[in-house]
């Protein structure tokens, strides 16, 4: 199956609909961690964290690696960036149109010239 | 600069904007009823905006395209909701082929416009909720040459406060 970007920016936004997951990505964010570590800190079952994790791990927002019997898991600041990014385009977008609007009615009224013709 | 402020909600993929123009509601509204303004304003002159149909009537199907940079057409349609002359108006925003058929079998935005008049002054208030992180990614194909990105955001301030160890 070929991934497209709008693939992996509905599954970027599935990962980080979620409270949880969202707390788990600020965490690993600023440090590695276990996943028994994370789930220490939720009043859920280890199962349901690690499903969340496995969840931002398909989204790629994090990365996952053995050592041991531990399951170490880490953020992935770059996809973080691109979530962030597209709202930030968006906005870039409206920002424009705005001034453009602007532009517009400030033609309704042009300030007087003083060599018309 | 006539934004007020723009408000990005992530969980709800809700974009919300407020802007305070110099002129009365009549004229925003009478701006968004022309084609010929809208098209002026609507997209980036990298991708210039022409709206073949529209009108600002409950039931009206707008239908535009924007034009690449390479000559290649985004077409999209409006699908009128409602209409509060001179106040607002609500409309389902949607992306077609280029036969102006809707693509996809969700609706794309759900927009909300208001104008309220503040003295001299109007408030515009634009709250758009995409329905997938697909359409707003359609959203920016459409208009992503524009303007340089904003430097920063929440991840960026979140990492200037939990610098990597």
């Amino acid at each position: 199956m070929v991934e497209t970007s709008e693939d992996r920016a509905d599954g970027l936004f599935h990962a980080l609909s979620d409270r949880t997951r969202r707390d788990i990505l600020r965490r690993v964010l600023a440090g590695e961690h276990s996943v028994s570590t994370l789930a220490a800190s939720y009043d859920m079952s280890f199962a349901a964290v690690q499903k969340h994790v496995a969840v931002l791990e398909k989204a790629g927002l994090i990365t996952k690696r053995r050592k041991g019997r531990e399951q170490l898991t880490s953020g992935d600041v770059a996809a973080v960036r691109s979530v962030a990014e597209m709202l930030d385009e968006l906005e870039t977008i409206w920002r424009g149109r705005i001034d453009r609007i602007d532009a517009l009615l400030a033609h309704d009224n042009p300030p007087p010239t003083e060599n018309e013709n | 600069m006539p934004v007020t402020d723009i408000t990005k909600d992530l969980d709800n993929r809700t974009l919300t904007l407020t802007a305070r123009f110099a002129a009365p509601a009549q004229r925003l509204w009478d701006l968004y009823a022309d084609p010929r303004q809208i098209e002026q304003v609507w997209g980036p002159p990298t991708y210039p905006a022409t709206f073949v149909q529209h009108e600002l009537t409950p039931g009206s199907q707008t239908r535009y395209y924007m034009t690449s940079p390479e000559g290649e057409k985004f077409c999209g349609l409006w699908d009128i909701t409602s209409t509060d002359e001179p106040h607002g108006f609500t409309f389902i925003d949607s992306f077609a082929d280029a036969d102006f058929q809707p693509v996809g079998e969700m609706p794309s935005t759900e927009a909300t416009v208001c104008f309220t008049a503040d003295g001299d002054e109007t408030v515009m208030t634009w709250t758009s909720v995409y329905a997938s992180a697909h359409d707003m990614q359609k959203v920016l194909d459409m208009g992503m040459e524009e303007g340089a990105r904003q430097a920063t955001n929440q991840i960026d301030d979140f990492l200037a406060r939990h610098p990597a160890a």
